[in-house]
């Protein structure tokens, strides 16, 4: 009995100790912003009417939750975001795989260094690589010089502070999460499997349907949530290249926090949010760990 | 099979002059001489003095520097424990919440994080009277809840990937279940470690959304310094900025790279002795 004390007690903390950070951290907040969604916003610190009042007792409204619904603004911001992710998501997938599948493919130490160049933007400053995009892309920028210069235009278009940036912004971003676990699936898939359907006469297309494609699809899965999730709630992209009708809802919910600085509102917006997200990051959640499960 | 290959190559070319492009044309204009980016009208590290002697961008970089070193140390430990608690503790009560609250943070939009933290801390505010303001602290807090998550990624990949026979052997001669992650599994997983540690250090030098909403009046980090210059346009000092820090990060990974490479070319000799 004494020798199983110490076991234990190691047992527990290494459970509990990351259970706790993550319990009070991560799942706590969005208790509390359920709570604070459910309130009415006050001029008062904090903004917000308490969950319990002495006088007046437990105070719960759903005013936000119905404002949300009777204004456009936010069914609009909803709708959008879900449609450029989605849309982005697939392009990330249509530049990602042939990538994914040619690094897979490559030989040796190119394998690497074709890898390298994948991780590297990663490590730099995601600000600084959106920010690198406005230097592309406005009137005088890069894109419009190159096109002035070959002169397939003769006005500079305007391409900075409209939707067209941001899904070439959240592609251009988000392009390496969509390879990783891409090259990750095409990487385990042997050559010899891809040969002997060759050799069996099957044709190259019929090979990548039958074969490389089924193979790959935890890759696809993977990647597209990877990209999908934080792309529907990106605020950095949206609000410095997009219009001022890219309505997002990450920038929606961030202007609603700290222009209009209500609260309650914002929290509602958050909740809704993470109401859609909840079975995309369940499906990011078993999929991870099925990954972790089959390397085992 | 020939066209198929071109294609191949195409895609490659294409998707990494995507990538490149951009960086290497903030880089380049980074050395203009004008404010504008429409001419060039010379070669100049005028953007670069400006950089140095711009004390609001140093004092923002301190404190990212600071607040990064902090957060990634504790996300580390944090992400570490997490990761065997995953890997080598077997089933335990709560498992699958624990998975869940583990892997959710790699996804979850900035927006919410940022939010919900801080709705947290002012509710903390109200009942402890901690944390007594916000700012260095309360941005470490949250940077280490989300970079936990990507260190027991990367963690966790290396202990399910890792040969468990000197573990189990050090098992069968008796040892600890502490001894032995002491003694055998941390100097094994120390590499993934350290990455998991850069990862951190990374993701918290860029964050800019948890952390405008989680600071106070007094703390701007780097990056929102820097968002606060180019909201409204193209800065020139940024763009050396940027250089410099591409520049740094470019470096580093090289190295680490060649270590690795190094390390790998090593295995391989010692395996084929």
């Amino acid at each position: 009995m004494n020798a199983m004390r110490p076991e234990r007690l190691w047992r527990r903390t290494v459970i509990g100790i990351p259970y706790f950070w993550l319990l009070a951290f991560f799942l706590a907040p969005f208790a509390i912003v359920l709570r604070i969604s459910f309130s009415d916003p006050i001029i008062a610190q904090p903004p917000f009417t308490p969950l319990y009042d002495p006088a007046q007792g437990l105070y719960l409204t759903a005013d936000n939750y119905r404002f949300l619904t009777e204004d456009d603004l936010y069914w609009v911001s909803y709708l959008k975001s879900i449609r450029i992710a989605a849309v982005s998501t697939l392009l990330c997938l249509l530049i990602g795989y042939p990538m994914a599948y040619g690094i897979a493919r490559a030989r040796g130490a190119w394998r690497n260094i074709l890898l390298l160049l994948v991780i590297l933007p990663f490590w730099t400053s995601f600000l600084l690589r959106v920010y690198a995009w406005m230097g592309m892309l406005s009137g005088h920028g890069v894109l419009n010089q190159a096109l002035l210069g070959m002169g397939l235009i003769e006005q500079p278009l305007k391409i900075l502070y409209t939707d067209f940036a941001v899904y070439l912004g959240i592609v251009y971003s988000y392009l390496p999460f969509m390879i990783l676990p891409l090259y990750a699936t095409l990487e385990r898939l042997d050559g010899n499997l891809l040969d002997a359907a060759a050799d069996l006469g099957g044709r190259p297309r019929q090979v990548f349907f039958d074969v490389t494609l089924p193979v790959s699809l935890p890759g696809v899965v993977a990647g597209g949530l990877l990209v999908f999730i934080p792309a529907l709630g990106e605020f950095v992209i949206p609000s410095l290249l997009g219009g001022l009708d890219t309505m997002m809802i990450g920038k929606t919910l961030y202007d609603e926090f700290f222009i209009n600085r209500d609260w309650p509102l914002a929290s509602a917006v958050a909740t809704v949010l993470v109401l859609i997200l909840l079975v995309p990051i369940m499906l990011f959640q078993r999929f991870s760990q099925a990954d972790a499960g089959a390397r085992r | 099979m020939r066209r198929h290959r071109t294609f191949i190559f195409s895609c490659l070319c294409f998707g990494y002059a995507f990538l490149y492009i951009p960086i290497l044309a903030m880089i380049a204009w980074s050395f203009n001489d004008s404010r504008l980016m429409s001419v060039w009208t010379g070669f100049s590290l005028r953007w670069y003095q400006a950089l140095w002697q711009n004390e609001q961008i140093i004092d923002a970089a301190l404190l990212s520097l600071r607040i990064a070193f902090v957060s990634a140390t504790f996300a580390t430990l944090l992400g570490t424990l997490a990761a065997l608690a995953m890997a080598r503790l077997g089933r335990f009560r709560g498992r699958t919440a624990f998975s869940g609250m583990l892997a959710a943070p790699l996804v979850m939009p900035e927006v919410i994080t940022g939010l919900s933290l801080l709705m947290l801390f002012v509710s903390l505010q109200g009942l402890l009277g901690w944390p007594a303001k916000r700012g260095a602290d309360t941005i470490a807090i949250a940077h280490i809840t989300f970079a936990m998550a990507y260190v027991a990624v990367v963690v966790q990949a290396r202990l399910t990937a890792m040969d468990r026979s000197l573990e189990e052997a050090a098992m069968d001669l008796g040892g600890r279940p502490m001894g032995v992650t002491l003694d055998i599994t941390l100097p094994l997983i120390a590499p993934a470690m350290l990455s998991g540690w850069l990862l951190a250090f990374t993701l918290s030098l860029d964050d800019l959304v948890i952390a405008s909403f989680v600071s106070g009046p007094e703390s701007s980090t780097l990056p929102m310094v820097i968002y606060s210059k180019v909201r409204l346009g193209i800065a020139p000092d940024v763009n050396a900025l940027a250089a410099v820090i591409v520049g740094i990060v470019g470096l580093g990974v090289l190295a680490a790279g060649w270590i690795m490479l190094r390390g790998a070319k090593r295995e391989g000799t010692a395996t084929t002795d």
